[in-house]
C-alpha cells in the first residue's frame, strides 16, 4: 500500500505492507533511528512519537494508519540547531543514563508540556507514567521536565 | 514482533464497514484503537486475515447528552473522556475509569468501543458500564439495535456482537439528583490489568435510603460480574457502616477469581471486600454533595 505522511514537518511517502509497524516504517524506512524499540509489547514507551500531537506507542499502531497524518519523532525537537529547553533540562539535571528510554520520555513530555504549561510534581509523575526507565529512579527526570517548563514559561513572558 | 499478513479495509462509514464485515465473514477484525488487538497479533495470538480500520469514521467519535442518556461513541478515545469537561463534572465513575485503563500512552489511542467489544474481564470500563446500567448499540447489515449491558458479556472475549455488527455506542442514563458513583482499582503498578477492580453507583432517595445500586467487578471471574445479591442488600436500605460491611461481604462472595502471579484466590476475594466498602463510600460521598 502506497502510503504519504508527514514526518518532523517534511513530506514522505513509502510503499508499505499492511502489516508493517509505524516504529518499523521510523526506523528502518525512514531511517529515522532515535525513535528505540524497547519492550515491543506497549508497555515502555521507548517508540512514543507524537500522532497529530497526541503522544502514542509507535509499536502498536500499523504505519497506514499514519496515512495522511503528521508524524513527530525525538528528530523533530531540535530546530535551526538549537536543542529544545526539554532536551537541555535533560542534559542540566541529569535526566539520562544509558539513554535508552530517552526519546520516549522527550516527546511524551513534549506533548504534556503543551497542554499542561505550569504542572506539579505530581501531574509529571502521572503523565509519564507510561514511559519505563530503568536506570533513573524517574528523580532526575522529572527534575529535567520541571527545567523544561520553567524555561518555556520564561520564553513565553 | 511481526503480526501474521492481514488485507487491510479502511471504509469512510458505518455502513461500508458493516457491509466489509458481512463480506469478509469470520477471518476479518474490526480494527479499533488496536491497543489490545495489535499486541495480540504480534504475538499471534489472533492472527486475522482481514482488518477493517474504523479510525476513519468521523461519526463514531462523541461524548453528549441527549434524550436522557449520555452518549459515547464507539471510537472515543479513553484521553477524549479524561478530558471531557462533561464526564469529569457529572460523571465521576467514568472519569475514575478512563484514569487508570493501561497507561497515558495507550489511552490516547484505546477506545471506550473496544475496550467493551474486546471483553476482557480484565477490562475496566465493563465494570463500570455494569453498575451504571449501560446499554449499548450495535450496528450492522440488519440495522441497529440496542443491547443492555447485561446481555452483552457472554464469555470471556466474547460479547452478543454478531461478526457483522460494530459497538456505535453506549449510552448510560443521565445521573439524577443525589446520585454518586466510583471506580477503585488495585493494580500492581500503572498498565498492569487490575488484581481486582470495584465499580459502585448509587442514587440515594429523599429518606436518605439507596434507591438504586450499580456494582461491577473487574477480573475476578471468566466475566465482568454484575455483583446482583450486593446491590440488593443495599437496595432500599440505609447505607450505614454495618450495611455496607455486609454488602461489601457480598460483593466479595460473588467474585470468582482465579489464583495468578497477582494473588490467590483467598487474597483477591478479600480485595473485592475491601475495594467494593471502599468505592461505596466514595459513592455515598459522591452523592452526598462531595467530590
Amino acid at each position: 500500500m502506497h502510503i504519504k505522511l508527514s514526518i518532523n514537518g517534511e513530506k514522505r511517502e513509502a510503499d508499505v505492507e499492511p502489516r508493517l509497524l509505524l516504529v518499523h516504517l521510523i526506523r528502518e524506512v525512514l531511517k529515522l533511528t532515535g525513535t528505540h524499540i524497547g519492550c515491543d509489547t506497549t508497555h515502555c514507551g521507548a517508540c512514543t512519537v507524537l500522532l497529530d500531537g497526541r503522544a502514542v506507542k509507535s509499536c502498536t499502531l500499523f504505519a497506514v494508519q499514519a496515512r495522511d497524518r503528521e508524524i513527530m519523532t525525538v528528530e523533530g525537537l531540535e530546530q535551526n540547531g538549537k536543542l529544545h529547553p526539554l532536551q537541555e533540562g535533560f542534559m542540566a539535571e541529569h535526566g539520562l543514563q544509558c539513554g535508552y528510554c530517552t526519546p520516549g520520555m522527550l516527546m511524551t513530555s513534549f506533548a504534556f508540556l503543551q497542554k499542561h504549561p505550569t504542572p506539579s510534581e505530581d501531574d509529571i509523575r502521572h503523565a509519564i507514567s507510561g514511559n519505563l526507565c530503568r536506570c533513573t529512579g524517574y528523580v532526575n527526570i522529572v527534575k529535567s521536565v520541571q527545567h523544561a517548563a520553567a524555561k518555556l514559561q520564561e520564553g513565553r513572558a | 514482533m511481526i503480526p501474521a499478513a492481514f488485507d487491510y479495509h479502511a471504509p469512510s462509514s458505518i455502513g461500508e464497514a458493516t457491509a466489509l464485515l458481512a463480506q469478509l465473514g469470520e477471518d476479518a477484525k474490526v480494527l479499533s484503537g488496536g491497543q489490545s488487538l495489535i499486541p495480540l497479533m504480534k504475538l499471534r495470538l489472533a492472527n486475522p486475515r482481514h482488518l477493517v480500520d474504523i479510525n476513519g469514521i468521523p461519526e463514531l467519535s462523541y461524548i453528549r447528552e441527549s434524550d436522557g442518556f449520555l452518549r459515547i461513541g464507539g471510537l472515543t478515545r479513553e484521553a477524549d473522556l479524561d478530558e471531557s469537561e462533561l464526564i469529569r463534572s457529572r460523571y465521576p465513575l467514568l472519569h475514575d475509569t478512563c484514569k487508570v485503563i493501561a497507561d497515558p500512552l495507550v489511552r490516547n489511542l484505546a477506545t471506550v468501543g473496544g475496550n467493551l467489544a474486546h471483553a476482557d474481564p480484565a477490562n475496566d470500563h465493563p465494570a463500570a458500564m455494569l453498575a451504571l446500567g449501560a446499554e449499548v448499540t450495535a450496528a450492522g447489515g440488519k440495522g441497529r439495535r440496542r443491547i443492555p449491558i447485561t446481555a452483552f458479556f457472554t464469555g470471556p472475549f466474547e460479547t452478543a456482537l454478531a461478526q457483522d455488527e460494530i459497538l456505535v455506542e453506549v449510552a448510560i442514563p443521565m445521573p439524577s439528583a443525589r446520585s454518586g458513583g466510583a471506580y477503585v482499582k488495585l493494580e500492581r503498578k500503572v498498565g498492569d490489568f487490575a488484581t481486582a477492580a470495584v465499580a459502585a453507583h448509587v442514587v440515594l432517595g429523599t429518606s436518605g435510603t439507596c434507591d438504586q445500586v450499580g456494582i461491577g467487578l473487574t477480573n475476578v471471574g471468566i466475566t465482568p460480574i454484575k455483583a446482583t445479591a450486593a446491590e440488593g442488600a443495599l437496595k432500599g436500605a440505609r447505607p450505614d457502616e454495618a450495611t455496607i460491611k455486609r454488602v461489601a461481604q457480598l460483593a466479595a462472595d460473588a467474585s470468582q477469581p482465579s489464583a495468578d502471579l497477582r494473588g490467590s484466590v483467598e487474597y483477591k476475594k478479600d480485595m473485592v471486600r475491601v475495594l467494593t466498602a471502599r468505592a461505596l463510600r466514595k459513592a455515598l460521598e459522591r452523592a452526598g454533595g462531595g467530590r
